[in-house]
């Protein structure tokens, strides 16, 4: 009498499978699923309405949603292109430091231990247009505008720009550093008796080298940043009247707000595309420079 | 014309003094190579040449011009690194070109002198990889043709023989030594290899300490040591020393009872009762019937062999006099047991006196 037994392998992963089904997988699959319905919290049932593809038309039609969406695409583009050039230059510098180089780079690391929520209040005390830090220093330096920090688009945009940089420059530092640390000696030398001037040697040596490390912070700031919602939930919640609004906060506003969680999820699923665009364009780069160096086989 | 010259040359790394002044003339095409155990400042020295070192006192000249304060673009030289340092991300035709396109040559200037380093060095099957796809011998050709692509004024090698196994370093030896008859250019070579040393060098500079101990062609270094420490560092295996004292004027008496007279050429300088080191090569004390036969003044000894070394042509054979440990060479070798007695020729005239105090050579 032989009972038929599950396959040892498989028990044992199974409460892994259970965890991973329920914290993931389900979440996934439904909120896949209600982005085809008009589900709405305030009224259950609209969930096992099938609107086919309508939230998707909604959206790809909603100029609401595309601004957003590009000004997602241009708060990335420029918070990752600053954080890697005052990254570079922070690490550079770091780098020629002799004395005192464990505290420095302690410190660097102080802006990424507080939570965003925490950054996002202290900026917005700091921007504040009546009692912020920014317009007191303007005052009393003569200047009698108040400017409005964060009501103004632009301005708020600027804010929001500055308190993302100021909390993540440091990820982008370290691994360049870690990156310079990991840096052969030899070539730099080289490329000196070959007859290249700082700059050469720093442009065809040293940056081909750190290229790699560059990609490495991409990747991961990319992710972050296309997931920037703390912040600016914080020092504007999307406002005033939209001019900050990010993918995110549009969603949490749709979702949460307005209680129209299918439109939302549809909303979510299509910025995910962009994350995953920019991760892909990211890692392949890495790929190709790690190549270059010969990191790779 | 590429005469480098040193005057009174120092290098201080913070309050450690790595090289005492050193004075150093080289001339034009000529091969010199710095040789002296680990830490000598040997590299320290090339690379102050080189200017990747500030140069703490003194002067250096390249080609009659004071190049203490020209960053190493200015000095038109050439280096080989020990660890090779090509540019990881460039392929061996990039690596060759380097220097050229950052002159700003143009391209088919630079794709001839890179083709030409090629074909020097049999770099031509290799040309589009990467570093990290050579052996470490194709790296070291590599390293050797960039520093050759620039047909700079003087070439500086840092020991660039050293990570390779002992065939491809006997081998490499044979190029570069090629490779300096052919383009003719000053080269300054770091090695702490005596053999590197002597088969390379047209004058050898060896040092201790960061002084210079001696410099002279690899004979004269051979045959006429300053010191001891020149006497043991060169030649291999190295010079046999036993202690001693002089008695009267023509006899030293090595401690343990063992006498021989006075070489000649250290005749008249010694006074009696002075301590002395007597040296010799292994060549000059060889068993009777397995030695070449020589002029001179000889004189027999008897010694127990301890330890033998056959090398196929000659055979060493380790023995002892006055409680030195002495090693002699066997020529046409036949088997040896350790523990046999064996009739020893000395050749006198082969021989060195050096004072034990001072460890100088005492010649005339
Ligand atoms: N960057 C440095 N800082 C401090 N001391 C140094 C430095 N480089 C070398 N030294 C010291 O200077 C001395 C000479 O060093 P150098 O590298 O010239 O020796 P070397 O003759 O090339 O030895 P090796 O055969 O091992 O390469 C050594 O005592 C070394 O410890
Ligand atoms: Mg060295």
């Amino acid at each position: 009498m032989t009972r038929r037994r599950l396959p040892e392998w498989f028990v044992l992963l199974l409460p892994a499978f259970i965890v991973i089904a329920a914290v993931v997988l389900i979440p996934l699959i439904f909120s896949l699923y209600s982005s085809f319905t008009p589900y709405k919290l305030t009224r259950p049932s609209t969930l096992w309405k099938w609107v086919g593809t309508f939230n998707y038309e909604k959206i790809l039609s909603d100029a609401k949603f595309w601004s957003a969406f590009g000004r997602t695409v241009l708060f990335l583009t420029i918070v990752l292109n600053l954080e890697l050039l005052l990254g570079l230059g922070i690490a550079l510098m770091m780098n020629k430091v002799t004395w005192g180089q464990r505290t420095l780079r302690t410190i660097l690391m102080f802006p990424m231990m507080f939570s965003p929520i925490l950054v996002g209040f202290q900026f917005k005390f700091i921007f504040n247009d009546n009692i912020g830090l920014v317009n007191n220093v303007l005052q009393s330096l003569g200047s009698d505008a108040a400017l409005p920090w964060l009501v103004d688009g632009k301005l708020a945009m600027f804010s929001i720009i500055f308190a993302e940089i100021w909390m993540s420059t440091s990820v982008f530092a370290i691994l360049i550093l870690a990156g310079l640390f990991a840096m052969p000696r030899d070539p730099l030398e080289a490329a000196k008796v070959d007859g290249c001037t700082a700059w050469q040697t720093f442009r065809h040596i040293t940056l081909p080298f750190l290229m790699p490390f560059i990609y490495i912070a991409m990747t991961i700031r990319s992710l972050d940043v296309a997931r920037a919602y703390d912040i600016v939930q914080i020092m504007t919640g999307g406002g005033p009247a939209r001019r900050t609004e990010l993918l995110w906060t549009l969603m949490s506003r749709t979702g949460y707000v307005d209680a129209r969680m299918g439109l939302a999820n549809a909303m979510g699923y299509v910025s995910i595309i962009l994350s995953i665009l920019f991760t892909v364009y990211f890692f392949r780069k890495l790929s190709a420079a790690r190549g270059q160096i010969g990191m790779a086989g | 014309m590429t005469e480098v010259t040193l005057s009174n040359v120092v290098k201080y790394y913070g309050k450690h003094r790595a090289v005492h002044g050193i004075n150093l003339a080289i001339n034009d095409g000529e091969f010199v190579v710095l040789v002296g155990p680990s830490g000598c400042g040997k590299s320290t020295t090339l690379r102050m040449i080189a200017g990747l070192e500030d140069i703490s006192d003194g002067e250096v000249t390249i080609a009659g011009r004071v190049v203490n304060d020209l960053p190493p673009r200015e000095r038109n030289i050439s280096m080989v690194f020990q660890n090779y340092a090509l540019y990881p991300h460039m392929t061996v035709r990039e690596n060759l070109g380097f220097s050229l396109v950052i002159a700003k040559a143009d391209e088919a200037a630079i794709a001839k002198a890179v083709d030409e380093a090629a074909e020097i060095l049999g770099l031509n099957e290799l040309m589009d990889r990467k570093p990290a796809e050579l052996s470490g011998g194709q790296r070291q050709r590599v390293a050797m043709g960039r520093a050759i692509v620039r047909h700079p004024d003087v070439f500086l090698f840092d020991e660039p023989l050293s990570n390779l196994d002992a065939k491809l370093r006997t081998q490499m030896r044979v190029e570069i030594k090629k490779l300096h008859q052919r383009v003719g250019n000053t080269i300054i070579y770091v090695t702490h290899d005596q053999v590197e040393a002597m088969t390379l060098a047209d004058r050898i500079v060896l040092m201790q300490d960061g002084h210079i101990v001696q410099v002279g062609t690899p004979l004269e270094l051979f045959n006429k040591p300053n010191n001891t420490f020149v006497a043991t560092f060169i030649g291999s295996p190295p010079m046999n020393l036993v202690d001693g004292k002089v008695v009267g004027a023509e006899t030293i008496e090595l401690y343990g009872g063992l006498s021989v007279p006075v070489p000649a050429a250290a005749r008249g300088l010694i006074s009696d009762g002075q301590h002395v080191k007597f040296g010799f090569r292994a060549d000059n004390l060889m068993p009777v019937g397995h030695s070449v036969q020589e002029e001179g003044e000889k004189a027999d000894l008897e010694l127990k062999v301890t330890l033998t070394e056959p090398l196929g042509t000659e055979t060493v054979l380790f023995t002892e006099i006055a409680g030195n440990e002495v090693q002699a060479k066997m020529l046409n070798p036949r088997p040896v047991r350790p523990g046999e007695v064996l009739k020893f020729q000395l050749m006198l005239d082969k021989c060195h006196v050096f004072d034990a105090a001072s460890a100088e050579a005492i010649r005339g």
